[in-house]
C-alpha cells in the first residue's frame, strides 16, 4: 500500500514546479541563456551531477509504502505498521543486518570486549566476531586485508566498467538521434563510424563534459567498491544499537534535502509577495511589512523554533489516534520543523526583493505601465516578478546549504526533527557522547561530517556557479562580443 | 561650397581654440590593433599623432572604439581585450614595451585621463584634498606642507573659489561641475605632457559643459600639454580641436585640421554625421538621417566598414577594404571614392545637404492655428516635502513644479527647455498624473484631470502617453515586442479581439519602421533606435492626441537621433499629433518645436515661438543658455559665461532665482520676483529689465 506523507506531498509538488518551470523555461531564449551558460562551467556541472545524486537517493527514499503481511485477517489484507520507503527496500541487506553494539568500519569483531563462553565451557574476554560483517571469513586476524583489497579491486573495475558502458550506451543514443533528425532535416548520408568517434571526441575536446566524464568514473568506481565492500562488511561502522551507519548516513540525506527544500517552499510566498508589495506600495504597506520583519528577525530563531517546536511535541503527544504510524508522526513534527525554519527566515530574501523592487519601481518601463492605468498588481505580476525571478533563485539556492546546516543544529540541540527521524543532527547528537569514550568512537561522526560535507559543498558551488551565470556584469563582455 | 551657409560660414570663430606654439610630436600612435580574445578586432589599425600643445579629437558615435583606444594608450584595457599590433610613442618612449611598474609612473605621470561621470571618477570617502595629493605623492617629491599647498593651487587652477577651504570637503558637498575640476587638478597633479579626456563634459549641462571646456582651453594654454578629445558631439570639435579624427567601427575613415574637416568633410559618413544633425534651417525638411545602426563593437568586416549604410557604395565598397589616402590638403580619408578614383574627387567633396535650406524655412507651410487648445495647464505646482526628526514632520518643500502655466493646440510642439533639475520632466509626469501635482489645473481636451477618480482618469489615460528618455530602460526586458505593445491595448481596452490586436501591432511596427517579423523578439535583441522606434510604437497604440516626449533622443546617437526626430515629425503629421517635447538639445528643439518655454527652477521665465526665444531671447538666462550651446558653425551672439550652478529648488533664492548667476543683477532682482512682461502676443518673459 503506498503511503504518502505531508513531506513526501510536499516534494512531489515541488519536483512538479520544478519539471513544469523547466518546460516554461525552455521556449523562452532569453531564460534559457543563463542556463546555457551554466551548463559551460564545469565546475557548477560537476556539483550538480553529485547534488543529483543525492536528490536520487532522497527521491528513492521519498516514495513510502507499508508492506502487506503475509497472514490475513478476515480476508482482509493487514498491513504492517512499517512505513517502507523504495530506498528501505533496496538497501534490505545493510538495513536489517544489526549487530550487537559499535564496529569499525571494515571490521570483522565488535569494538569491545565482552565476555564469551568457549566452547570447552571457560569464559574468555575477547573482542566476539561480528554477526554480519566479515562472517564469510574463517580467520578475519589474517584473511581480513586480503579480502578488503580484493573486494575494493573487483568494486572500482565493475563500477568502471559499468560506466564505461553506459556513456558509450548514451553516446550511441544521442548519436542515433541525432542522425536520425540530421538524415530526415538534411537528408544526407552521414558515415556512422567517422561520426560516432567524431561525437566522443568532441565530448572529450569540451572542457566542462570532460570534466564531468572524469568524476562520472570516480564516483561510479566509488559505488562499485562501496556495493561490493557492502555486501559483507559494515562499510561505515554500526552504532551503539549495531545499526549501520552507511544505511543512517544515506536516510540522513531524505531528511536534509526536505529541510532544505520544503522550507524554501514555505518561504518564498512569505519573501516574495510581502517584498515586492512592500517595496512596490510603499506608504503605510511598507511600514507595516518592515516593522514585521524587523521585529522578526530580531528574535533569536532558536529560541523561537524551540518553543514553536516544544509546543507541537506536547500537542501531537496528547493526539496520540491521529497518527495510523510512527513515522506519519516523526513526519508531521519534520514538516513542523520546516514551516517555523521558513517563517523565521524569509526576512533575509525579503529585505533583499524589497530593495530591488524600490529601484525596478522607478524604471522607465512601470511608469510607462502606469500612464496606460495597468492595475498595480498586474504591474507587480508582468513586471516586477520577472525582474526579480534571478534574485529569487539565486537565494533559494544559497539558502539550501545553509538549512541542511541549520537542522543539524537544531537536531543537535534537542529541537530538531523527532529523534526516530534519521537525520545528520540526530546522527551527531548519538555521537556527541562518543567521543569522551577509550577508545574513541570516530566513525558515526566523521560519517555525518563527510555526508554533510559533501552534500553542502557540491550545493555551495552549485549556487556560485548559478550566481554566475546569472550575474549581469559578469556576462557583459560575452554580450559585447 | 556655397550650397550651404550655416556650414560654411565660419566667420571669425569666437570660441576657437587657442592659438600657442605647437612643438614637437608628444605621442605618435601607428597601427594600434586592439582585439578580443576571439580575435575580432574592435581597434583596427589606427594611427595619428598629437604634437605639443595640440588638440585632438576623436569623434565618433558610441560603439565606435573611441574610448577602447584611450584605453590601450593608458594600457588599462579590461579582461579579454588585448593590443595585438601596433606601437605606441610617448615622446620617444615606446608605451608597449614598458614593464608594468615603468607604465605606473607614465600612468598619471605623463599621460593623465578624466572620464565621462565625475560622480564616479571621485572616491566618496575621500577628501577633494587627500585625492590629489594621492597623485601629487606619486608623482611629485614632495612633503607635508608642500602637498597641501600644491593642491590648493591645483584647485585654484581649476578655478575652484575659496580652494583652501574645499580641500577638506567631501566628492558629495561638491557639484558636478565642481567635480569634473576636481578630476582635472588630480589629472594635473602629475604634470602631464598629455591629457586624455574622454567625453568630459557629456554627463554635464550646457552653461556647466561651457565653463570646463574653456578650463581645458586655459589650462593648456598655460601649461601647453597636449590633449586627446574624446567626443561625440561636433559642437564640442568645433570649439576644441585643432585636429580631428573621425572613427566609425573602431577604424580612422577621415583626419583633417578642423578648419578642413569643417569647410568640406571628405568621408561620406563625416558628410553624413553633419547633415544629420538638426537645426531651425531644416525645420521644415526630414533630416539627412544615415539608415541602420553602427556596427556592434567587434564585428568582422571584409569590405568597407560604412558601405552597408552609405548611399554613394558601389561594387568595389562591398568587396574590398579602403586603403589610406591622403589628399593634397592634408586631408586623410579611407574610402573607395578617393583611392580608386581621384579624378572624380571634386564631385564628391560637395556635401549633399539640403539644396537650398534658407528657403526651406519660408516654404514652411504656415498651419492654421487653432485655438481650442488641446491641453491647458494653469498655474502648476509640484511640491516635495522636506521630511526630519522622528515624527517626520514636514519642514520644508522643493519646489520642483512652482506655478506652470502652458496651453498647447492639436497637432503642435511644445518644447520646454531647461538645465537638468529644473522640474521639466516633473511637468511631463506631473500632467499625466504620474507624480500628483500639488495644486493646479490641467485641462485635456476639455476635462480636468486633477483631483478626478482612478476610474475617470483611466478613460482620459488613453489621449495623452509619454515616450521616455532611455530606450534600455523603458522597456520590460522579460517582454516580447508583441506584449509590450499590447499592454496599453489591454489596460485601455482599445481592440476588441486578439485577431484585432495583431494586426494593430503590425500596424504600429510598419508605422514606426520596423519588420513585422520582430513581433516576437525581446529588446535586448535591439539597438537603441529601434528601441526607441518600439516605444513609439507601445504609445501609438492607444492612439494618443499628446505625446509627452522626455529626452527621446538624448541618449542615442547623433545618426540614430536623426532617423528618430524624423520619425516623430512624420508622425505627427500623419496623426495630427501634438507633442510636449522636453529637452535640453537646443538644436533639437529648434528644428521640432513650434513653441518653446524656458525653464528655471520651476518656474517659465521665459515662452514664446521658436523664432522669439532662440532668435531674439529677451531673458538674461535664454541668452546665457543660448550662447553656451557648442555651435558647429561658430556664429552665435557674443559669449555669456553663466557663474556658479543652479541653485537648489528647497532653498530658492530670495526675489528673482536668476540674480544670482545673472549679469544684469539690479537692486530690484534681490527682492521681488518680477512679474509677466508681454513682447508680443506670444513671447513673454519674467525678468525685470523688460518691465520697464
Amino acid at each position: 500500500m503506498p503511503v504518502i506523507l505531508w513531506t513526501d506531498a510536499m516534494i512531489f509538488l515541488l519536483l512538479a514546479t520544478v519539471i513544469s518551470a523547466v518546460l516554461w523555461v525552455r521556449k523562452r531564449p532569453h531564460l534559457v541563456l543563463p542556463w546555457q551558460r551554466l551548463a559551460k562551467s564545469s565546475m557548477g556541472m560537476v556539483s550538480l551531477l553529485i547534488l543529483s545524486l543525492f536528490v536520487l537517493v532522497g527521491l528513492l527514499d521519498t516514495m513510502h509504502y507499508r508492506e502487506a503481511l503475509p497472514e490475513k485477517s478476515n480476508g482482509q489484507t493487514v498491513y504492517s505498521a512499517e512505513v517502507l520507503s523504495v530506498f528501505d527496500a533496496l538497501a534490505k541487506d545493510i538495513k536489517n543486518r544489526n549487530e550487537k553494539t559499535y564496529s569499525a568500519p571494515l571490521a570483522a569483531y565488535l569494538y569491545a570486549k565482552e565476555s564469551i563462553e568457549t566452547p570447552d565451557g571457560k569464559i574468555r574476554r575477547d573482542y566476539p566476531r561480528l554477526r554480519y560483517g566479515g562472517a564469510h571469513l574463517v580467520d578475519p586476524q589474517s584473511e581480513l586485508l586480503g579480502d578488503v583489497l580484493k573486494r575494493t579491486m573487483i568494486g572500482a573495475l565493475e563500477g568502471l566498467s559499468i560506466a564505461i558502458l553506459l556513456i558509450v550506451a548514451g553516446n550511441w543514443l544521442i548519436f542515433f538521434v541525432k542522425l536520425r533528425t540530421a538524415r530526415t532535416s538534411a537528408g544526407q548520408e552521414i558515415r556512422k563510424s567517422n561520426n560516432l568517434i567524431f561525437t566522443f571526441a568532441r565530448l572529450i575536446k569540451n572542457k566542462p563534459s570532460r570534466a564531468l566524464l572524469i568524476t562520472a568514473l570516480l564516483m561510479a568506481i566509488l559505488l562499485g567498491i562501496t556495493v561490493n565492500l557492502a555486501a559483507v562488511y559494515h562499510v561505515l561502522g554500526t552504532d551503539k544499537v549495531g545499526q549501520d551507519v552507511l544505511y543512517l548516513a544515506l536516510k540522513s540525506i531524505r531528511t536534509g534535502l526536505v529541510i532544505g527544500t520544503v522550507t524554501t517552499l514555505v518561504m518564498l510566498p512569505f519573501a516574495l509577495l510581502l517584498g515586492i508589495a512592500a517595496g512596490y506600495l510603499r506608504g503605510w504597506v511598507d511600514d507595516v511589512i518592515q516593522y514585521l520583519y524587523t521585529v522578526l528577525s530580531s528574535i533569536p530563531s532558536v529560541l523561537l523554533i524551540a518553543a514553536a517546536v516544544l509546543m507541537m511535541q506536547v500537542y501531537i503527544e496528547m493526539h496520540p489516534e491521529w497518527f495510523e504510524t510512527a513515522a506519519a508522526r516523526a513526519d508531521l513534527r519534520l514538516l513542523f520543523l520546516c514551516l517555523i525554519l521558513g517563517v523565521t527566515s524569509w526576512t533575509g530574501l525579503c529585505r533583499l526583493l524589497r530593495g530591488e523592487t524600490l529601484k525596478l519601481r522607478e524604471m522607465e518601463y512601470i511608469q510607462a505601465a502606469q500612464a496606460f492605468g495597468v492595475s498595480s498588481p498586474r504591474i507587480l505580476t508582468r513586471h516586477i516578478v520577472p525582474n526579480v525571478m534571478h534574485i529569487v533563485l539565486i537565494a533559494v539556492v544559497m539558502d539550501f546549504s545553509s538549512l541542511v546546516l541549520a537542522e543539524a543544529v537544531l537536531s543537535y540541540v534537542g529541537v530538531g526533527v523527532d529523534p526516530s527521524t534519521m537525520s545528520f543532527g540526530t546522527l551527531i547528537n548519538s555521537a556527541r557522547l562518543e567521543m569522551g569514550r577509550e577508545p574513541m568512537v570516530w566513525w558515526t561522526l566523521t560519517a555525518a561530517f563527510g555526508f554533510m560535507l559533501v552534500l553542502v559543498l557540491s550545493a555551495n558551488l552549485f549556487a556560485d556557479a548559478v550566481r554566475d551565470a546569472f550575474d549581469p556584469r559578469l556576462n557583459r563582455t560575452e554580450a559585447a562580443a | 561650397m556655397k550650397s550651404n551657409p550655416t556650414i560654411n560660414q565660419f566667420g571669425p570663430l569666437l570660441q576657437s581654440p587657442p592659438e600657442i606654439g605647437r612643438g614637437e610630436v608628444i605621442l605618435n600612435v601607428n597601427g594600434l590593433v586592439t582585439r578580443l580574445n576571439n580575435d575580432v578586432r574592435i581597434v583596427d589599425d589606427v594611427s595619428f599623432s598629437i604634437k605639443q600643445g595640440e588638440t585632438f579629437a576623436l569623434l565618433g558615435e558610441s560603439g565606435c572604439g573611441k574610448s577602447m583606444t584611450a584605453l590601450s594608450l593608458m594600457r588599462l584595457l579590461p579582461d579579454g581585450i588585448r593590443i595585438a599590433s601596433g606601437d605606441i610613442k610617448l615622446e620617444k618612449e615606446d608605451i608597449l614595451a614598458l614593464p608594468e611598474y615603468a607604465m605606473r609612473e607614465v600612468r598619471g605621470g605623463q599621460m593623465a585621463m578624466i572620464f565621462q561621470e565625475p560622480g564616479l571618477s571621485l572616491n566618496p570617502v575621500m577628501t577633494v584634498g587627500d585625492q590629489i595629493a594621492e597623485t601629487l605623492k606619486l608623482h611629485q617629491e614632495l612633503r607635508g606642507d608642500e602637498i597641501r599647498s600644491q593642491c590648493v593651487e591645483l584647485l585654484e587652477l581649476v578655478g575652484i573659489s575659496d580652494a583652501p577651504r574645499r580641500v577638506y570637503e567631501y566628492p558629495f558637498q561638491l557639484s558636478g561641475g565642481m567635480k569634473q575640476r576636481v578630476m582635472i587638478a588630480m589629472a594635473l597633479a602629475g604634470q602631464p605632457k598629455l591629457l586624455i579626456a574622454d567625453e568630459p563634459t557629456t554627463a554635464l549641462d550646457v552653461t556647466i559643459q561651457a565653463q570646463v571646456l574653456k578650463l581645458l582651453r586655459d589650462t593648456q594654454q598655460k601649461t601647453s600639454m597636449a590633449l586627446l578629445l574624446i567626443t561625440h558631439d561636433l559642437g564640442v570639435v568645433a570649439q576644441m580641436a585643432h585636429q580631428v579624427g573621425v572613427m566609425y567601427a573602431g577604424q580612422i575613415i577621415e583626419q583633417a585640421p578642423r578648419e578642413k574637416l569643417f569647410a568640406c568633410p571628405a568621408h561620406p559618413y563625416t558628410q553624413k554625421l553633419f547633415a544629420a544633425l538638426p537645426d531651425a534651417g531644416r525645420s521644415g525638411q526630414p533630416l539627412a538621417a544615415i539608415p541602420g545602426n553602427v556596427p556592434q563593437l567587434g564585428t568582422p568586416f571584409t569590405a568597407c566598414r560604412f558601405a552597408p549604410r552609405c548611399d554613394k557604395a558601389w561594387a568595389l565598397c562591398h568587396d574590398k577594404v579602403p586603403v589610406w589616402t591622403q589628399l593634397e590638403n592634408g586631408q586623410g580619408v579611407r574610402c573607395h571614392l578617393y583611392s580608386s578614383q581621384m579624378g572624380n574627387e571634386k564631385s564628391n567633396l560637395k556635401v549633399p545637404l539640403s539644396p537650398d535650406s534658407c528657403a526651406a524655412g519660408k516654404e514652411k507651410p504656415e498651419e492654421e492655428r487653432i485655438d481650442t487648445p488641446l491641453l491647458q495647464v494653469e498655474s502648476l505646482q509640484v511640491h516635495f516635502p522636506i521630511r526630519k526628526g522622528i515624527f517626520q514632520r514636514t519642514v520644508g518643500h522643493v519646489k520642483a513644479v512652482d506655478g506652470v502655466s502652458m496651453s498647447i493646440s492639436a497637432g503642435r510642439t511644445l518644447a520646454l527647455v531647461g538645465e537638468s533639475g529644473c522640474g521639466k520632466t516633473t511637468v511631463g509626469k506631473a500632467l499625466l498624473q504620474l507624480i500628483t501635482p500639488t495644486a493646479g489645473s490641467v485641462r485635456f481636451a476639455g476635462h480636468e484631470l486633477i483631483g478626478i477618480s482612478a476610474r475617470e482618469l483611466r478613460k482620459q489615460r488613453a489621449g495623452m502617453q509619454m515616450i521616455f528618455q532611455d530606450p534600455y530602460a523603458s522597456l520590460n526586458p522579460k517582454m516580447r515586442v508583441a506584449e509590450v505593445l499590447q499592454e496599453g491595448m489591454d489596460a485601455l481596452s482599445i481592440a476588441k479581439n486578439s485577431d484585432e490586436r495583431q494586426r494593430r501591432i503590425d500596424e504600429l511596427l510598419e508605422q514606426v519602421g520596423l519588420e513585422k517579423a520582430s513581433k516576437w523578439r525581446y529588446p535586448h535583441e535591439f539597438s537603441g533606435g529601434q528601441r526607441q522606434r518600439i516605444a513609439i510604437a507601445r504609445v501609438l497604440a492607444v492612439n494618443p492626441n499628446l505625446l509627452i516626449c522626455d529626452e527621446p533622443t538624448s541618449a542615442l546617437d547623433v545618426s540614430v537621433q536623426a532617423q528618430i526626430l524624423n520619425l516623430l515629425k512624420s508622425l505627427q503629421q500623419q496623426l495630427k499629433l501634438s507633442y510636449l517635447f522636453v529637452s535640453h538639445n537646443l538644436a533639437v528643439v529648434e528644428y521640432l518645436a513650434h513653441d518653446v518655454y524656458v525653464m528655471y527652477l520651476g518656474r517659465i521665465v521665459e515662452r514664446g515661438t521658436v523664432e522669439e526665444v532662440l532668435r531674439t531671447p529677451k531673458h538674461p538666462y535664454t541668452q546665457a543658455l543660448l550662447s553656451a550651446v557648442p555651435r558647429i558653425d561658430g556664429q552665435g551672439m557674443k559669449t555669456i559665461r553663466l557663474a556658479g550652478e543652479t541653485p537648489s529648488p528647497s532653498h530658492p533664492p530670495q526675489g528673482c532665482h536668476f540674480h544670482a548667476r545673472c549679469a544684469h543683477v539690479m537692486a530690484e532682482c534681490r527682492e521681488v520676483y518680477p512679474g509677466e512682461s508681454i513682447l508680443s502676443p506670444t513671447h513673454r518673459v519674467h525678468c525685470h529689465l523688460l518691465g520697464k
